[in-house]
């Protein structure tokens, strides 16, 4: 039977990892990622967990160590945060291009300077373009399940790409949430064990990472790039196979709020469900206001977004990174190119919140509805929330 | 630590038993004359077809695998530069797990990692120093060229004192290469590893069977591997193999093993004089006199103090001598 306990979510992503039956987890320690590898550690130690685990001595080797092991044949996780993510930046595009099925979960944590251990997602914007697949999640229960469908889709042979799983730090990584946990047989019915495509094996050797020259290396990208398109009806497919034996839907984007609302936020990550509260009480309040949450980041639901927001004149994209100098925050940038040359394309307001940590409140919500109703968002993007001349 | 170390399975090659099997093929893209893919050849025969080999970014990367074409014959695997080691321990791990898991079939493959001197005695000195103070089931080889070849002669710490390459350049304020050479065997040693041993592609039967014991032993080995290169040294092509000898009878690159923390040296009773090792190369060409006498002197220095530390560590034959 299906148990539902409450726990950090932290612990319930190391759950998942330990229920999925990772072979290999290699990491090393960064705030606000460590609960979940400190977990996986004692399931090691006390025979949980039947895994190597490999403690590395950073993380440009977490992630080396972790494609060695996916080369290997073996069912390979890490996890990281911020400064961990940008020192394995050099990794992760080699790890797609070898076509490496690792499933990381990045505790999305602001990166330094001035340095800081609170959220936003100038780290994971930072890689946005190493094609990997990148999945958001706003709570702890789909952050067990999303884990385990990562490592579904990210194995699947028509994927074989390595997927990050995008949490919070603290905001989401902290919190005490109740997740029903499946039963093991359950688990094990809907994902089994790793079988490769090609590893490393005397037996059939193979040669992997070798030199591209330039007749061959942009072909290999554009091959790396169309698995990476490939992989969004996969993902879409492992999601509702998931909601079927599991009875909870995913999608690929996620609406809430008034149907048919003139004005939508736009949103990614755990700062939606604030949105979500806020979006509730306004229609309460009689206002026209509903909610787009973007879940799959990386290849983008281009189709399911545009369905989702169709009918809107207004949309209010919520970005928690800065695009320093450039001409909207990440997310907005995304979405003007998504509505580009189209005729009834809605306007985009786009306010980058949350920076480093900093709280956004419900009523700041609402606030930002109101501002973007009387047109108080004059230019391409405003940032909310920053101390008057600080 | 001086630890006991298991060789029993140990399989020496004598002249006779040099195993002819190649792990890498002939038709790769090295330079005229390179002893570093001629000493990665030696690895290879003395491993066995029965290994999975981790590469640094470098020379021999670059010249073994430009797709579609590759001169391995057994699993290969490149990533980058300064992980080598990193890779090599995640394969290691997979290896063993598997091999609990019952998903190996037949005996689990040796794991084998190469890396030159700049990925090894720079870049990834910090992934190297990881994997082996965890313990990782491997061999580490380091091919010694001196300096960063693929690149284009750029001095590394692994560069001899006075060489010149084309990021220290000797001139007026400049002797060339200002800094004594790295001793990465020695940080090796440090980390109380079973086995660690220098080798050099002149003495090949030597150089298998340190491979031999490295891959016998269960745990971490490193062996440092000197490979001359004719194009950043400035030699002619056929001479390597020469130069090879030369640097092990001149005491530049002395062969030892460390077994277990045990310090074993092969003595070079008459060495000759460092000046011929240095005069044929052109790295050196524009030393002077006083120069030379300070690196014979610097080398004698550290021949003396590897000889102290092997009869440090066997006081029986210390015991004999006297």
């Amino acid at each position: 039977m299906a148990k539902r306990v409450g726990l950090e979510v932290s612990l319930a992503v190391a759950d998942a990892v330990k229920m999925s039956k990772a072979e290999v987890v290699s990491a090393y320690p960064i705030t606000p990622q460590t609960h979940i590898v400190e977990e996986l550690s004692h399931f090691v130690a006390n025979g949980e967990l039947d895994a190597a685990f490999i403690p590395v001595e950073s993380e440009h080797s977490a992630m080396s160590a972790a494609m060695g092991s996916a080369a290997t044949g073996a069912r390979t996780y890490t996890a990281t945060s911020s400064q961990g993510l940008a020192l394995m930046n050099e990794m992760l595009p080699i790890a797609s291009a070898m076509r490496l099925p690792i499933v990381m979960t990045i505790a999305n944590r602001s990166l330094s300077g001035p340095i800081s251990i609170w959220n936003d997602h100038s780290d994971i914007m930072s890689i946005r373009d190493v094609g990997w697949v990148q999945i958001f999640v706003e709570n702890g229960q789909e952050a067990f399940d999303i884990s385990v469908c990562a490592f579904k889709i990210a194995e699947d042979h028509r994927v074989l790409l390595p997927m990050g799983v995008n949490m919070d730090g603290f905001m989401l990584s902290h919190m005490i949430e109740p997740v029903e946990f499946p039963d093991q047989s359950d688990i094990d019915d809907f994902l089994p064990g790793f079988t490769a495509k090609m590893i490393l094996d005397p037996a059939e050797p193979v040669t992997m990472g070798p030199v591209g020259v330039p007749e061959v290396y942009m072909e290999a990208k554009v091959q790396c790039e169309q698995a990476l398109i490939n992989s969004k009806p996969v993902v879409k497919e492992v999601l509702d196979g998931f909601a079927a034996k599991f009875g909870r839907q995913y999608n690929l984007v996620e609406t809430n709020g008034k149907e048919g609302a003139k004005t939508l936020f736009v949103t990614m990550g755990s700062l939606g469900e604030t949105v979500m509260t806020s979006v509730d009480e306004m229609n309460a309040d009689g206002k026209d206001v509903g909610q787009v949450r973007i879940r799959l980041w990386r290849p983008f639901p281009q189709e399911e977004f545009l369905a989702a927001v169709k009918g809107a004149d207004k949309l209010i994209v919520l970005d928690r990174a800065l695009s320093p100098g450039g001409v909207r925050g990440p997310v907005a940038s995304e979405l003007a190119s998504l509505f580009h040359g189209q005729a009834d394309a809605p306007e985009i307001v786009n306010v980058v919140a949350g920076l480093g940590g900093r709280d956004v409140s419900v009523d700041e919500f609402k606030e930002i509805y109101e501002t973007a109703q009387s047109g108080g968002f004059k230019d391409a993007y405003t940032v909310w929330g920053v101390m008057s001349n600080a | 630590m001086l630890n006991e170390v298991d060789l029993s399975k140990y399989e020496k090659i004598t002249a006779k038993t040099i195993p002819t099997e190649k792990g890498i093929s002939s038709g790769h893209r090295a330079c005229q004359g390179c002893v570093e893919i001629l000493a990665m050849g030696m690895v290879m025969k003395a491993v066995g077809r029965n290994v999975i080999v981790a590469n640094a970014t470098g020379c021999m990367e670059i010249v073994t695998s430009p797709f579609p074409q590759t001169a391995w014959n057994v699993p290969w695997m490149h990533v980058a530069f300064e992980n080598t080691s990193a890779v090599a321990s995640g394969i290691e791990a997979a290896l063993k797990i598997r091999e609990k898991h019952g998903k190996l079939k037949g005996e689990r493959p040796k794991v084998l990692a190469f890396g030159g001197d700049g990925a090894t005695a720079d870049i990834g000195l910090q992934a190297l120093s990881g994997a082996l103070e965890r313990g990782h089931d491997f061999t580490y080889v380091c091919l010694d060229n001196e300096a960063y070849m693929n690149t284009g002669i750029q001095r590394s710490s692994s560069t001899p004192y006075g060489a010149m390459t084309t990021t220290s350049p000797p001139g007026s304020n400049s002797i060339g290469q200002s800094t004594w050479k790295k001793n990465v065997p020695a940080i090796a040693a440090a980390h109380n590893i079973p086995y660690v041993a220098t080798a050099s592609p002149g003495n090949y039967l030597d150089l298998m069977n340190k491979v031999r014991k490295a891959i016998a032993i269960d745990g971490p080995a490193y062996i440092h591997i000197y490979a001359v290169c004719p194009t950043g040294w400035g030699i002619k092509s056929e001479k390597g193999i020469e130069l090879s000898k030369l640097a092990v009878k001149t005491n530049v690159f002395p062969l030892y093993e460390v077994i277990g923390g045990k310090y074993i040296l092969k003595e070079n009773k008459n060495p000759k004089p460092v000046v011929d090792y240095l005069k044929i190369q052109r790295r050196f060409r524009h030393l002077s006199e006083t120069d030379v006498e300070y690196i014979q002197k610097r080398v004698d220095a550290e021949y003396a103090h590897l000889a102290a530390m092997a009869s440090c560590a066997a006081p029986e034959e210390e015991e004999n001598d006297e």
